[in-house]
């Protein structure tokens, strides 16, 4: 018997696809999502230019709640909210809304600390020399704090290709879905094997890419 | 140019801490074209005073009153427009470690949203004034200390100011860069006419370039006049303490005798008159302490001495004739 006699490459091939579509689908969103509301989160806290305390606890609040729900809880609880979004709650299409809920409180916190990193004096001077609030916090604030929102970025893309891989319990397809019919459920050890180390060099590559572009903003 | 009538700042109390008062009632003035330093410990409010004038921060009493403008009454566009007129620099440069020299000096005619052909050239412009043409498109994180003061310096400038505020400016610098940056600041005030206001703690910044000098202490003005006066002649505690001479005369076990401070400025600096006098007039001394500097760039030296036997009154009366300041210390005893 070959060591991989089991594997249907094509299987595979079009696993690997969906579980890519489904990282892309909700990375773009969880950073479309998650960048504003982690600036907000930053821009309301004590002693920032729109502090404001009843929206920051309000914000904050609503991150907590969704970052201390199990992915797993997450992906059930959301099911009907996930169908009236997107018709479904199966396929690529209906693990993207939970993956989002999931991803985006938890990279909005790391945009937040990653806006606290910035050097104080560096905001003070671009309002010294005549900088609106908008412009300060888009042509320095931002830029200044890149390399961290980058960096979170990376965190938060790799936390989510293991969401993906939870998502497939619940039908949602791509690696994670072939691990546990195929792999668990059918006693096929070699699939197994080989969706963990294509989601092992998913998640090298993301790190690799990750660490090179944030190299390549930070000067400090 | 820049006045500040009983200005007051209390930092809101918070959590269980009372209000803190870090500027109480100051009053001073600053005339256009001059260097006005502000000495203080730390805590004294110079950071406080400095950011009164361009607007970070707003008065809690009293008015400050910047080229014509009530910093308080102005909306934000009056703010914006204010600060463009009035340049800053800090302790830790606070320059933008994601944009590359060039871009940091034409950040502040970005956000005042000058044409890109007009920002390039004035860029050019100004790295070329600081000496740093050929850095431009290093990021600050490859500069040393003194260059990126000087970046600091060409982006405060590029909006063309009226009024340089200096936050510390030195203070992170060594000696020699200190020096470089100092005379750097003492070119623009003459060549562009740029009213300056610095604060520091070291009275030797104080000594080489400023025209007239407030001491701050708890947040009061408690000593306010040209430099020179101030540094020969303090009169509070504080810019005694800066000056260095409070020590001198209460630490050291005091001979018998008739205490005196002389004051050589100028020509007198390097006459003899010291032994002349004693020779003339019977009297004897014993020196306590000395030092000669210079004040911008007028030299001058100041001896403390204890005067003993002879014509002590016809002694004074002979410095005095040579154009020397005589200061009785007994109060120091």
């Amino acid at each position: 018997m070959s060591l991989f006699a089991n594997i249907d490459w094509s299987d595979i091939g079009f696993a690997t696809l969906d579980t890519l579509t489904m990282l892309g689908g909700s990375m773009a969103l969880t950073v479309i999502l998650g960048l504003p509301l982690g600036v907000i989160l930053f821009l309301t806290g004590k002693g920032q230019m729109l502090e404001n305390k009843a929206a920051h606890t309000v914000l904050g609040l609503l991150v907590n709640i969704l970052r201390s729900v199990p992915f797993v809880i997450l992906l059930i609880v959301m099911i009907p909210l996930t169908v009236l979004l997107v018709g479904t709650s199966l396929g690529v299409a209906g693990a993207i809304p939970p993956l989002v809920v999931g991803a985006a409180p938890f990279y909005a916190r790391l945009v937040e600390t990653a806006l606290r990193e910035v050097d104080k004096g560096v905001v003070e001077a671009s309002f010294a020399l005549g900088g609106s609030r908008r412009q300060v916090v888009l042509g320095a604030l931002l830029p200044e704090a890149m390399p961290g929102i980058i960096a979170g970025a990376t965190v938060t893309a790799i936390a989510l290709v293991s969401y993906t891989a939870m998502a497939g319990v619940v039908g949602a397809g791509g690696l994670g879905d072939l691990a546990i019919r195929f792999g668990y459920q059918r006693f096929q050890t070699d699939v197994m094997v080989v969706t963990v180390v294509v989601l092992l060099i998913l998640v090298q590559v993301l790190q690799m890419v990750g660490d090179a572009v944030v190299r390549r903003v930070s000067h400090r | 140019m820049i006045r500040f009538d009983s200005v007051s700042k209390t930092y809101a109390a918070s959590r269980g801490a009372s209000g803190h008062a870090a500027l109480r009632e100051a009053s001073l003035e600053v005339a256009q074209g001059e260097v006005f330093g502000v000495i203080g410990a730390s805590g004294a409010g110079k950071s406080t005073l400095i950011r009164l004038i361009n607007g970070l921060e707003l008065p809690t009493g009293g008015k400050v009153v910047v080229d014509g403008d009530d910093v308080a009454a102005l909306d934000v566009a009056g703010l914006r427009a204010l600060r463009r007129r009035v340049g800053m620099i800090f302790q830790h440069f606070n320059l933008l470690s994601s944009k590359t020299v060039e871009q940091n000096v034409a950040f502040p005619l970005k956000l005042a949203g000058r044409a890109p052909a007009e920002i390039k050239t004035r860029t050019a412009e100004l790295l070329a004034r600081v000496g740093l043409s050929d850095h431009a498109t290093k990021y600050p994180a490859q500069l040393s200390g003194g260059q990126k003061q000087r970046v600091g310096i060409a982006r405060a400038l590029a909006t063309g100011p009226k009024i340089l505020l200096c936050d510390e400016a030195t203070s992170a610098l060594d000696p020699e860069t200190t020096e470089q940056i100092l005379a750097l600041i003492s070119d623009l005030n003459r060549e562009l006419g740029l009213t300056i206001v610095l604060i520091t703690h070291e009275m030797d910044v104080v000594r080489r370039v400023c025209d007239r000098v407030a001491v701050l202490e708890a947040g009061r003005v408690v000593e306010e006049g040209p430099v020179e006066e101030v540094f020969l002649h303090p009169a509070s505690g504080t810019a005694r303490r800066f000056v260095g001479e409070a020590e001198e005369a209460s630490e050291v076990a005091l001979p018998a005798g008739v205490l005196v401070r002389l004051t050589f400025k100028g020509e007198a600096t390097y006459k003899p008159v010291l032994g002349a006098v004693a020779r003339e007039t019977g009297v004897d001394y014993s020196i306590l302490g000395g030092r000669i500097h210079k004040l911008r760039d007028a030299p001058y030296g100041q001896l403390t001495l204890a005067l003993t036997g002879g014509d002590i009154e016809a002694a004074i009366v002979r410095f005095e004739a040579a154009g020397v300041r005589v200061d009785r210390l007994e109060d120091a005893r």
